[in-house]
Order: structure tokens, then sequence, then C-alpha cells
């Protein structure tokens, strides 16, 4: 791949190549009727590969492009609808890129989608999932179910298999005849429904917290605070989240957009309220 | 870490898969079943890359189905169902992504009254077997197996030999699989049975 690389970076210096290169375009120019559509392709050989040299953080430490990776988000399901809460910090490498990320993805009144992973896909794919979602409900006249919406994006994504997307989403919806239903959808094609998930470089202390707590019968305060105190912990425990949490509530009315709180105040309110976080003074 | 075991008996065949669905060190669902129902008396059960598995099983669930609807509602034997996933896995095998999904299939044939189990993997390699395992799980049951296998059994016993064989997966496999889902193929057609 490197040899091919190389071959069409340096060609500016190489005059025979040039010279090839010129008379080559010039006979490919000639015959070009403008009737068969092309695509312009990287000059490489095997672009995935090319992509993975160049991203790949956990092989190569010193590759140039840093995609933002680690996040902590959690969508549950109980009693009183879905609870979805999310962190706010992208980091590129070791690098703190913002404290300030909305991962939360608005699809429509009704359907909400988690970014965890490459933020750019995440963020792209999702808000064509919901061009998607709204094309349904203008040809079908009725809201999609959260099982085709998810079934749209686990698609798409399995389609780019191995080709270096990078997500873990959750999608979070209610319809009447699903109810409140979440699905999990990552990028190795994988799409699970089920009643409770935490994605991201957070998820194993966010489970931690909430598997804990967690029952059926939660109320919407008890729910609502628990999604805020799992993310916490995991704020807490992994260097890869941060920044604050963003909250939600799903019910049959829609999602309600429960507030932006800061990591770095609710902390102390917390700790002192629960007696909890003992390892930390103050 | 997958677990899908197969045990062909007299009058049926026992498909028993793992429930939990991992990803890294998480385990993500504790209800995942890894079968899908390819028509009325054929089963199949998956195992392999994430993503794939679901992918390929749907894919020849509906392609099994659409042969239905176009033959006049003629179902294809269980022979004709592992051909052609055989073939779908031997002409992936040589494309630019393959499937990488190992599979068990449990049939039953009204035709001949023959329940039969057929073990394919990614590479296309298919067998019809008595009894039959992918992943780890293989180390542990085909040597219990070969043991106390006996032909001409019931579906009573094959779910007690069943038993035997989940028994030292729980206590040797180093994972908590989560429990099984236990599906009997057989003349009246694919039932779930409960209490695994």
């Amino acid at each position: 791949m490197n040899s091919i690389a190389s071959q069409f970076t340096n060609n500016n210096n190489n005059i025979i190549r040039n010279e090839i290169n010129s008379v080559t375009h010039e006979f490919a120019q000639q015959n070009s009727l403008n009737l068969v559509p092309s695509i312009t392709l990287p000059p490489i050989s095997q672009p995935t590969d090319f992509l993975r040299a160049h991203t790949d953080d956990e092989t190569n430490p010193d590759c140039k492009i840093k995609i933002a990776h680690g996040t902590t988000t959690l969508a549950f399901r109980y009693q009183g609808g879905i609870i979805v809460a999310v962190d706010s910090r992208a980091t590129a490498g070791n690098w703190i890129a913002s404290q300030t990320v909305n991962k939360v993805i608005r699809i429509n009144p009704f359907l909400l989608g988690t970014m965890a992973g490459g933020a750019a896909d995440c963020q792209y794919w999702e808000t064509w999932l919901g061009t998607q979602c709204r094309l349904h409900e203008l040809r079908e006249k009725e809201r999609i179910s959260v099982a085709a919406a998810s079934k749209i994006l686990g698609n798409l994504v399995y389609q780019y298999k191995g080709m270096g997307l990078s997500m873990g989403t959750m999608v979070c919806g209610y319809t009447k005849k699903e109810g409140p239903t979440i699905y999990y959808v990552d990028s190795d094609g994988t799409r699970l429904k089920g009643d409770l998930f935490c994605v991201g470089s957070g998820q194993t202390f966010a489970y931690g917290v909430l598997d804990s707590e967690y029952k059926w019968e939660l109320t919407d305060e008890e729910a609502l605070y628990l999604g805020k105190r799992s993310i916490l912990a995991a704020t807490h425990r992994d260097a890869y989240s941060g920044g604050s949490i963003n909250l939600y509530h799903v019910t049959e009315k829609g999602w309600i957009y429960h507030g932006n709180h800061n990591v770095g105040d609710i902390f102390w309110d917390i700790k002192e309220q629960e007696k909890s976080f003992n390892n930390v003074d103050g | 870490m997958d677990i899908i075991l197969g045990i062909k008996v007299e009058d049926g065949t026992i498909i028993a898969t793992s429930k939990a669905a991992t990803r890294g060190i998480s385990v993500l669902k504790d209800s995942d079943d890894k079968t899908r129902a390819l028509n009325a008396r054929n089963l199949i059960a998956y195992t392999g890359e994430s993503g794939d598995t679901v992918q390929f099983a749907e894919f020849i669930q509906a392609n099994i189905q659409l042969y239905s609807m176009r033959e006049n509602d003629i179902e294809l034997s269980p022979k004709a169902t592992a051909s052609f996933v055989r073939n779908q896995l031997a002409t992936s095998l040589r494309s630019r992504k393959p499937y990488q999904v190992n599979v068990l299939i449990a049939g039953y044939d009204t035709k001949t009254d023959t329940a039969s189990l057929n073990w394919i993997d990614y590479l296309g390699t298919q067998v019809e077997l008595p009894y039959g395992a992918h992943g780890y799980a293989a180390f542990y049951a085909n040597s219990l197996l070969d043991k106390h296998y006996r032909k001409n059994m019931k579906i009573e016993e094959g779910l007690g030999l069943l038993k035997l064989c989940l028994k030292e997966l729980e206590t040797r496999m180093p994972i908590d699989f989560k429990g099984v889902y236990v599906k009997v193929v057989d003349k009246d057609g694919i039932r779930s049975i409960e209490g695994y």
C-alpha cells in the first residue's frame, strides 16, 4: 500500500511519471463521453487499511488523526418510561477536545439517539436517520417504530462494516404499539433490544451503580437521579468521561429535557448529601 | 464464547443456545436468542462475528421463506436447507468480506420421518451429525456426548443428556453464559422447552 501511496504523493517530482500521467490523462479524457457516472477514488489500493493506519490509536500511538472517542452514555426503561443520561466530554487521544459536547441527538420529538465512539460518525448518521424517519412518516402517514428506526441505522452501519465506522448508540423512543423501547446499535452491526444499556469507555462504572440500584418500580424522580448518579460515577473514575451530564426522560408524550448538570458542581453536593465518595477529601 | 449445542434423537432434534450477548467485558443482554426459524420444521442456530450472525441468519430465513412462497407452499427439506446455507457460506468465503458465521441446523423431514442435525462452519464445511457444537462448548460437550450418546434415544433422554452437558459447561467454562434457550424440532414443528 505504501509503495502505491508514495508513487502518487511523489509524482510531482518524477518527470517521466508526470509525462506518462499526463498522456494517459489526455487519453482518458478523449474517451470519456460523460455518459457514464464516475467517482473519484483515493489514490491508494486499500482505503480501509489506509484509514486504520492513520487513525488507530491502539496500534499506532503516533497516528496523525485522533478520532474523538471515550464517553459514558446510558439509557434504561422503567415503570415511568425511559431515562437517558450522558456525559459531555470529547477526547482525542489524551487531549480533552471539549467539555460541552451534546451526546444526545434529538432525532424527532419522540426519538432520541445517544452518541458514543466517533463523534462525527454518530452525529452524521443519526441526523441522517432523522431524515429517514421523517420520510417514513410522510410516506406511511404514521410515526416510525423504534424497531424500524433502529434497523435502518443497524443495516446502514452493517453496510460499512470493517471500513472504520466507530459508533455505539442507543435508539430510544416511544410508540403506541411498542411502548417505551430501547435498541442498542453499534458499528459492528449488533442490534439488541433491552431494558438497560450503558455504552462507552465508562460503561462498566455506570453499570456498577445502575445495576445495584435499578428496579422497574422506580419513581420518575428516583429514576432521573439514578441516571445522573450513574454517569457521575463514571465521570469520576473514567478519565475519558466528564464535563457535564445531560438528562432526558422519554414518555408517551415524547422526550422531556431535564437539564445540563455540571459534574464539578454536583459532585460536591452529592458527596455531602449521600455521604459517598469517601475516597475524596473535602 | 457463545454456546450452541445440538443433539439429534430418534424423533426430533434438540438445540441449546446461550442467552448472553457480550461485547468487550460487558454482558449487554442476558436474554439473547441465537436462533431463527427458517420454516415450520427447520431451525438455524448461529455463532460468530457480531453483526454478521444476525444479518446472515435473517438473510437465510428470508430466502427459505421466499422459496416456499414461490413454490406453492412447498417447504425445503432439512438436507436442501443445509446445502443452501453451505453454498451461501462457501460463496461468501471467496468474497471481499466473508460472513464469519458458524451454524447448526436442526430439521425434521416429514417425507422420510427423520430428524437431522447439520453442522456447518464459516469455511463451508457441512456434516450431518448425531450431535454437535461450535466454539469452546464443543471441547467439553463432544467428549461427554461421545461417551453417553446412544442411538434411538427419545426426546426426554436427549434433554437429560443436554442437562449433563450444561452442568459440565457451567462448572468449567470461565465465563457465565447466562443459561440457555432450548428448542426442539420434531414432527409437530419447533417448540421451546422452558426451565433452563
